[in-house]
């Protein structure tokens, strides 16, 4: 089958902009549901800042839950965007194309959802104003900077203000794409964003070149993120399962592992919604699949070695943590449906070049890892402070409560929305990218058969 | 008065041409252009290469960015010197991170301020455009004195422009 057909401009335009000039049927009734839902959830997050923190299943010793949990998947989900957007740029695949802009959203939504909940988890929100100003006033007590605390919003709010610069910078070509096609308001509201981009070799030039430089500054800070995320554990000596010296790379392979997935999730939707057949192809998932295995069996080979690292030391505590996590009831269910869902079945079926090509197959192996990478971060998070220990006197098992999870649900149907809103105004491919793949594809005659290839600039 | 001339054309050789002819009529480099809806080969069009300062936006943006997290995390904490957990008052490790972070997001702004810069964007005063331009054709603009305008229109006429505009 031809994956790669010539594709005029015109063509190009109609289809890759039919999110915004000729809004899909189904797009107005999918956003009043999730509209309807995000309403709902942000009435339960006002009930549980009204009466506190009790509505939750969160107790004694149990503090940090499902809020928690969520937050960190979340900043993983975001790490799909840079290990995308910046590693393929800078590599310059060709097959980056249709899927940079799916992927640079998704880190932004992601985050701004992960934001949201240690917002949620503090009880008191209006409280966060300290992590900036004096804790006192009259005292002059000042943010503690030695503190992860503090090391994870300004890291978070780093990711989020270079990524959303990244994608707008990466946007402008395109939204004079549509200030071209567009009248009335909306051609006013594109002018002005496109800030009067014309498409000159200039323009172009630091097009290219800032998209590199920009993917070179934000590969670092994508791996700063999810290090002193995952120091918000590490760093914590008092609970056996959190104080590993393995957690940064563990977490930053296991964000970029649920990322990717999230991303294939998304094309595939993309693929399927949009009726973007020529332009996100089954190529597309194969090389998605392809560098899946690969991080996912290194995500693989960091569990089982912080596993490792825990029990060679022959820590009663640490041991006894590790018997309850993978051999007692409840937790054994959850590890094997983590192991199995988050590695054994979704890699498994990548193995298969069937399964590489078969939209559907890879959209659902894709939700199977974001199950797992969940349940990997509940299993990292919870069984450390729910295991009993000496000198604590009441206990309590954490069942999180009906609003957990429905605030859990309705994150995902509030990254869904906001992507759905983003739709509607912004084209999800870029398709300056589409373009000049077609500018500089081409066809050579090898022996007797004839091979797509793509011609590309010395330097 | 100056006027602005725009050249549409459908192949990139005549877009090529047709620079080369403004060249040969004796149109100075930068006062003519090419427009595009997707970016070709540099020097695909005979154009003059730009030459940009990018590069030194995040170096600068990144030494701003240091210096104002050195000034947060040492005044903040000498402002108030409490000791936590038995760590130094000035931590250097936790600093770094702080410092670390800062010092990226500063260059990233930096850089965005520099593409927008370099780019000579925001652009308000856009001249002679045409929107087919971001459907696949090829526009060579030309900004000149009205009395040379119709030396430009003549150049861009036998490079084989299908459509010219003025404004």
């Amino acid at each position: 089958m031809q994956q790669r057909r010539t594709i005029d401009q015109i063509h190009t335009n109609r289809v890759l902009l039919n999110g915004q000039l000729d809004t899909p049927k189904w797009w107005a009734p999918t956003v009043i549901v999730l509209g309807i839902i995000v309403a709902i959830g942000f009435f339960l997050i006002g009930i549980m800042v009204n009466k506190g923190l009790g509505v939750t299943g969160l107790s004694r010793p149990v503090y940090w839950g499902l809020f928690i949990t969520t937050f960190v998947f979340w900043v993983g989900i975001s790490h799909a965007g840079i290990m995308i957007s910046a590693i393929l740029r800078l590599s310059q695949a060709e097959w980056r194309r249709p899927v940079t802009r799916a992927a640079e959203l998704l880190t932004v939504f992601s985050l701004l959802t992960a934001l949201l909940f240690p917002l949620m988890h503090a009880g008191r929100p209006w409280r966060i104003i300290y992590f900036i100003l004096p804790y006192d006033f009259a005292r002059g007590i000042m943010p503690n900077v030695r503190s992860p605390l503090i090391w994870d919003p300004v890291a978070i709010s780093t990711y989020l203000t270079g990524s959303t610069l990244f994608l707008y910078i990466a946007l402008l070509p395109d939204l004079g794409n549509l200030r071209d096609r567009t009248t009335g308001w909306q051609n006013a509201l594109y002018t002005i964003l496109a800030l009067g981009w014309r498409g000159n070799p200039r323009q172009w030039k630091l097009q290219t070149v800032g998209g590199i430089l920009l993917s070179a500054l934000m590969l670092p800070i994508f791996v700063s993120v999810h290090s002193i995320v995952s120091w918000d554990f590490a760093v914590t000596p008092a609970v056996e399962g959190w104080h590993s010296t393995i957690f940064a790379p563990y977490f930053v392979i296991g964000a970029v592992h649920s990322g990717v997935s999230a991303v294939v999730t998304m094309m595939a939707l993309m693929r399927w919604l949009w009726k973007w057949e020529d332009f996100i192809r089954p190529e597309h998932f194969d090389a998605l699949a392809r560098l899946l295995i690969v991080v996912a069996t290194g995500w693989l080979a960091f569990t089982f070695l912080e596993l490792l690292f825990a029990v060679y030391g022959l820590d009663a505590p640490e041991l006894e943590l590790r018997d309850m996590q993978i051999f007692q009831w409840p937790w054994n269910l959850l590890f094997v449906t983590f192991l199995f869902t988050g590695y054994i079945i979704p890699v498994g079926m990548w193995l298969q070049k069937s399964v590489r090509n078969n939209i559907a197959l890879m959209f659902w192996s894709s939700l199977f890892v974001n199950i797992g990478m969940w349940l990997e971060r509940f299993m990292i998070i919870v069984p450390g402070l729910a295991r009993k220990t000496p000198f604590v006197y009441t206990w309590e098992a954490y069942r999180p409560s009906g609003l957990e999870w429905f605030i859990l649900f309705w994150s995902l149907a509030w990254v869904t929305f906001l992507m759905l809103l983003f739709s509607r105004f912004f084209p999800l491919v870029p398709l300056f990218e589409q373009k000049e793949s077609q500018t500089f594809g081409d066809s050579i005659k090898i022996g007797r058969v004839r091979v797509p290839a793509i011609v590309r600039e010395a330097d | 008065m100056s006027k602005s001339v725009l050249g549409l054309y459908n192949d990139p050789n005549q877009a090529a041409d047709a620079m080369d002819a403004l060249k040969n009529a004796g149109f100075a480099q930068g006062t003519f252009d090419v427009l595009t809806g997707t970016p070709y080969p540099e020097g695909a069009f005979g154009e003059h290469v730009p030459q940009h300062r990018l590069f030194r936006f995040p170096a600068f943006g990144a030494i701003i960015g240091f210096t104002l997290a050195l000034f947060l995390t040492a005044a903040t904490q000498i402002a108030y010197p409490l000791v936590t957990g038995g760590k130094p008052i000035l931590s250097l490790f936790a600093m770094l991170v702080i410092l670390y972070e800062m010092s990226m997001l500063s260059a990233v702004i930096s850089t965005v301020v520099g593409i927008v810069i370099e780019s000579r964007l925001p652009n308000v005063n856009q001249g002679v455009y045409d929107n087919r331009i971001t459907e696949g054709l090829i526009g060579v603009v030309i900004t000149t004195d009205d009395d040379k305008a119709d030396t430009a229109i003549d150049a861009l006429n036998g490079a084989g422009a299908m459509e010219i505009k003025q404004a």
